[in-house]
């Protein structure tokens, strides 16, 4: 099956601010994929990107086969959410499903109807005078009704209330059940990721500094917590994404695509967030590395 | 009809935790042969989690020869657990009771009893593997 997105090198300088660099990425179909990364890792820039609202200063990208925007065709398959889920304050509800009818080759009214109805919300409703948790199914609805092949969400939970961002997941989980949609999301949260993401994509400082699928990620990560010892003194199959050291004892955390090896190391797997934070941490410099030993797949 | 809820902290993969939910209400007699599960979209809207989750655990179940999926119509159960299989086990739950009351004779409260049993289940489900 071919990837929903295909991206190779690809990188965007604004003037002397590099906000992404070296992306190379490769998403399989039918994934939910979790973009994580703090505030200016350059998130938003790889979706805008992805989405044909911005054009890479270098490297190649293709998203469900083609260039982003390469045509009607193409923007037709791809839905996009811009942060803070955007929608036209003085037009009323029934207008934005009006407007996608029109703007929209692949526009499935009934479907977009239905979801207005279960949503309880009032056609004759404008859109600014709804709450945030309302406006963000609002849009939420319009990108699902285009019945896109790929949905991009940028930060679509962030600021709503832990009840509004249950409910826009579960109908974004819906959505894909019923359309075999593929979902790119954009979160600085991993909390709001870990029950709906099968697949997962680190950046941090402009840098993918892990990509896959969760599962797998989990599974080949382990803490492990020893006397204290010099990263080179661990089997040389472990992997040392980051380490730390105290007067007795080192805590290390792993990547092993080939499990444990022997000697009963006192290993203990990670849950998502401690793995997405020691990416984190690591790309920002915190706990000591050793020269000798560079870690792997950090791109 | 079942439903399931998820437990993030439990560091049980959500997908076992479905499987673990089914087979629970099996052996209480909440799920028997014939009984169909909830669709994938049902479960999704409304625990919120990745449709390929409950796909996943589904296929597990038929792995497991507990359900089977009818194309098109769904996922239904194919044997029952139910209370007589519980029953069968009197004797086993006589033992429990006894170590229950031992751990108690030995100063151990409900959650150090509750986390000694989660801890040592899953050591020996790990061993298994």
């Amino acid at each position: 099956m071919n990837p929903v997105l295909q991206a190779h090198a690809l990188g965007k300088r604004y003037g002397q601010r590099q906000a992404l660099a070296d992306c190379t990425l490769e998403v399989p179909p039918g994934r939910v994929v979790g973009l994580v990364g703090p505030n200016g890792a350059g998130k938003t820039t790889l979706l805008k990107i992805a989405c044909g609202m911005l054009a890479p200063t270098t490297g190649r990208i293709e998203v469900l086969g083609e260039q982003p925007a390469a045509g009607p065709a193409q923007l037709a398959r791809v839905g996009y959410v811009a942060q803070d889920t955007p929608t036209y304050a003085s037009l009323s509800v029934a207008d934005h499903l009006k407007l996608g009818a029109k703007l929209n080759p692949r526009w499935d009214a009934k479907l977009a109807q239905a979801r207005i109805d279960q949503l309880g919300l009032e056609p004759k409703q404008k859109a600014g005078k709804l709450s945030g948790g309302q406006r963000a199914q609002l849009a939420l609805t319009v990108a699902v009704a285009k019945r896109p092949g790929l949905l991009i969400l940028d930060e679509p939970v962030a600021s709503l209330d832990p009840l509004a961002r249950r409910d826009f997941l579960r109908h974004l989980m819906e959505s894909v059940a019923e359309n075999d949609t593929s979902v790119i999301l954009s979160s600085h949260l991993v909390s709001d990721l870990e029950r709906v993401c099968d697949y997962l994509i680190v950046l941090v400082a402009s840098r993918v500094q892990l990509a896959g699928e969760t599962e797998d990620l989990l599974a080949e990560h382990y803490r492990i917590v020893c006397s204290r010892r010099q990263d080179t003194d661990l089997p040389p199959e472990l992997d040392v994404i980051w380490s730390e050291h105290t007067g007795r004892q080192s805590t290390f955390i792993v990547r092993s695509q080939t499990g444990l090896p022997a000697g009963g190391w006192p290993a203990e797997h990670l849950d998502l967030e401690d793995l997405v934070l020691t990416y984190m941490e690591r790309s920002a410099g915190r706990g000591r590395r050793t020269a000798t030993r560079t870690t792997g797949d950090a791109r | 009809m079942i439903s399931f809820h998820l437990d993030a902290r439990s560091g049980i993969a959500p997908y076992l935790q479905i499987v673990g939910q089914v087979r629970q209400a099996l052996l209480l007699g909440l799920l028997s042969e014939g009984d169909k599960l909830p669709t994938v979209k049902e479960v999704v809207a409304k625990v919120a989690i990745n449709p390929n989750t409950v796909s996943k655990a589904y296929r597990e179940l038929e792995h497991l020869g507990l359900a089977a999926a009818k194309p098109g119509v769904g996922t239904f159960i194919t044997r029952s657990l139910g209370q007589a299989s519980l029953a069968e086990h009197g004797p086993l739950q006589q033992e429990l009771r006894g170590w229950l009351a031992k751990a108690r004779a030995a100063g151990l409260t409900e959650p150090g009893i509750d986390a000694m049993f989660q801890n040592t289940l899953r050591e020996k489900v790990e061993e298994k593997i």
